[in-house]
């Protein structure tokens, strides 16, 4: 399955120039690489280093900068590895509805975090979202790629506990 | 005793306890002793009874829900197997008064049918209107979408059998057909709930576009936040290139169309079909002026069909019954069904197909059931982030894309999200803006700079600074984001902000700093 930001973070690979190469070479030959290029570099290491942008250049014959706009332009994409857990918490009118926005400043201030932080002991890494399509049954979030809804602070607590076992 | 039992892996399922569910199941038919099958379907939109469980039985299915673990043991000591009455029993769901007042052409067969397997697909229905497609030829096809009256679901609302008509009758060797399944609007959801529940319908949908404009190759472009979407749509093309439905001979037509599910990567902007079209081609997701249209310059440069995933989706049952069976429902200009998202704070929240005409008051209401809160309604936003704050005053429009404009608001996507009287519309319009500054491509001065500016002038609103003159402010600046900016996004920010300003002055005067701000 290529591109899916599913799995934990702590099943990542550390970055490898040759490994990069490997997967890149995989897709180069798609029409309009460069996303699925990123998705499966970010699978493999948990974000996409900085020596990528050249790699991917050359590969697909286009500038680095075409590479390094790409890769900026994606809120998806990150440039340093993240925690342990990723959670993605929707902060979307649906979900404003049925308080969310007083639920998320509860959740940072738990974690110790601002948004796109990770948590001291690098457990936890907290993004925000823009709909999860999970409207119905807000506050929602993503917890490492598993969807939870009517958040609140113990069910996230008990969804990072799932996801630790 | 072999038991047949249906249980959604729909991402709100899943979001409820669904797979926790299936794993209690799983342990107590083992302890029992029980053959027990368990299909795991899409969701039939109800979702607050979700996880719905269902039972095959002589009477057809039974459903129960919200079913918890924890609920498992005391519903086979009830007599599960057999429909058996317990305090969780719904009784047949296609007679549960949510909906039996439905009209379902496009989710027909979500949540009743295993997502992956074309035989099910089959057996309820699926690939009928292909079949119809390919004996009809191009001209037939377009022919029969151009007489259903079918516009574009995506919010655009605009003729889809013209569009397809132009694609038809562009020269070139290659053509592309490509979905736009990056649904980003708040309180939509019906595109998720029908990928995960019935993603042959779509790709059925995009087989017949495919024969009509001549095109081969496909794309279906899916938003990162709907990862079960996409797994969900990569196991059913497999499906349908092993059943020979999608490849290189589409059920032994000769004709060949290829389908890839492409995963975006976090940008609502990407929902605007040509900055999909640049992101498809591995590009950022800046917006594209037109002319040149898509359909006559589209992808790789290439003539291309872009629709909604509703659109594509609502094809299948227009070709297998003939455009104007699907003409016969709705109102005005505003033909066919219209799947309705209910969502925010609801009481029963869910999907609702049914033929356009419905007031947002009978929706919100007598479907919903009025607030989770149990509070009053105070404003309802329809059509996602750009869509406009209603008040309780206009709550009997119906749903109907010229109604809706009549009152300058939009129908979108069809998703409706209720707040009760604790929302301030100040802060609503402040998250317009915020949205827009975040999610703006940049491409365009009045969107680029105009959200920013807007979000400022806001804040200075929010703390009673100057307010009727930076209102003002306000106003002129969204005029300007309307009338200048390249795409709707810009163009359609003020729509929100002004509603929640002509709707709900109140929330914007003499109150000082007293609001506290989102956490940044």
């Amino acid at each position: 399955m290529p591109g899916r930001d599913l799995g934990q973070a702590s099943a990542c690979e550390p970055w490898d120039a040759e490994r990069a190469a490997g997967i890149i070479a995989g897709h180069a030959r798609r029409e309009g690489a460069t996303l699925p290029i990123l998705h499966a570099l970010q699978e493999t290491f948990g974000y996409v280093d900085a020596e990528a942008v050249p790699l991917i250049a050359e590969a697909l014959n286009l500038s680095r900068a075409e590479i390094h706009g790409c890769l900026t332009f994606y809120h998806d994409f990150r440039s340093e590895p993240a925690g342990r857990h990723i959670v993605k918490l929707c902060r979307a009118e649906a979900c404003q509805a049925v308080g969310a926005d007083a639920l998320h400043a509860e959740v940072l201030a738990r974690y110790d975090v601002a948004w796109h932080g990770t948590s001291r002991d690098g457990q936890v890494t907290v993004e925000p979202v823009f709909c999860l399509g999970l409207c119905a049954c807000g506050p929602a979030a993503l917890v490492d790629g598993e969807p939870v809804g009517r958040l609140d602070l113990d069910t996230l607590a008990d969804a990072l506990t799932e996801r630790a076992a | 005793m072999s038991i047949t039992l249906y249980l959604p892996k729909d991402a709100a399922s899943l979001a409820l306890g669904a797979d926790r569910v299936a794993k209690a199941l799983g342990r107590a038919a083992a302890a029992r002793g029980l053959d027990v099958t368990l299909v795991r379907t899409g969701s039939r939109g109800l979702l607050w009874l979700e996880p719905l469980l269902e039972v095959a039985t002589p009477a057809g299915r039974i459903a129960y829900g919200p079913v918890r673990p924890g609920d498992i043991e005391s519903l086979l000591d009830a007599g599960l197997a057999e429909g058996g009455a317990h305090r969780l029993r719904i009784g047949r769901p296609e007679e549960h008064p949510y909906l039996a007042r439905q009209q379902r052409l496009t989710f027909g067969r979500c949540g009743i049918v295993d997502p992956a397997s074309v035989e099910d697909y089959r057996a309820h229905g699926g690939y009928r209107g292909l079949e119809a497609a390919l004996a009809a030829g191009p001209a037939g096809i377009v022919e029969a979408v151009k007489s259903s009256g079918l516009r574009g679901r995506g919010g655009a609302g605009f003729p889809t059998g013209i569009k397809w008509n132009t694609v038809m009758l562009a020269a070139a060797d290659q053509k592309y057909v490509v979905c736009n399944a990056d649904e980003g609007d708040s309180g939509t959801f019906a595109d998720r709930m029908l990928m995960e529940g019935d993603p042959l319908t779509l790709i059925e949908g995009m087989t017949i576009a495919a024969v009509a404009v001549g095109a081969t190759r496909g794309y279906i472009y899916c938003r990162s936040e709907y990862p079960h979407a996409f797994a969900a749509l990569n196991t059913a093309i497999a499906a349908a290139e092993r059943a020979g439905t999608l490849g290189a001979d589409v059920m032994g037509s000769g004709r060949a169309f290829h389908l890839e599910a492409r995963l975006g990567a976090g940008a609502y902007i990407c929902g605007e079909e040509t900055s999909l079209l640049e992101s498809l081609e591995g590009k950022r997701g800046i917006v594209r002026a037109k002319p040149p249209i898509p359909a006559l310059k589209g992808l790789f440069g290439q003539p291309t069909l872009v629709n909604n995933v509703l659109s594509f989706a609502a094809v299948p049952w227009i070709l297998e019954h003939g455009g104007p069976a699907y003409a016969a429902y709705g109102m005005g200009r505003s033909l066919g069904t219209l799947p309705i998202q209910l969502a925010g704070n609801v009481r029963r929240g869910g999907l609702i197909e049914t033929a356009f005409g419905l007031t947002l008051r009978e929706v919100i209401e007598e479907i919903g059931g009025g607030t989770a809160s149990g509070r009053p309604v105070r404003a309802v936003q329809v059509g996602g982030p750009l869509g406009a704050y209603f008040p309780e005053s206009l709550f009997d429009t119906p749903l109907d894309y010229e109604a809706f404009a009549a009152k300058k608001g939009l129908l979108g996507h069809g998703g409706i999200v209720v707040f009760d009287d604790t929302v301030d519309l100040a802060r609503q319009a402040r998250f317009a803006f915020e949205f827009c500054a975040a999610e703006s491509c940049g491409k365009c001065t009045p969107c680029r700079i105009g959200a920013v500016r807007g979000l400022e002038t806001i804040d200075k609103v929010i703390a009673g600074e100057s307010p009727r003159e930076n209102l003002a402010l306000v106003t002129d600046l969204c005029e300007v984001m309307t009338d200048g900016s390249l795409c709707a996004m810009g163009g359609l920010t003020p729509v929100p902000v002004m509603s929640a300003l002509t709707h709900f002055p109140e929330d914007f005067s003499g109150r000082g700093a007293r609001l506290p701000l989102a956490a940044e």
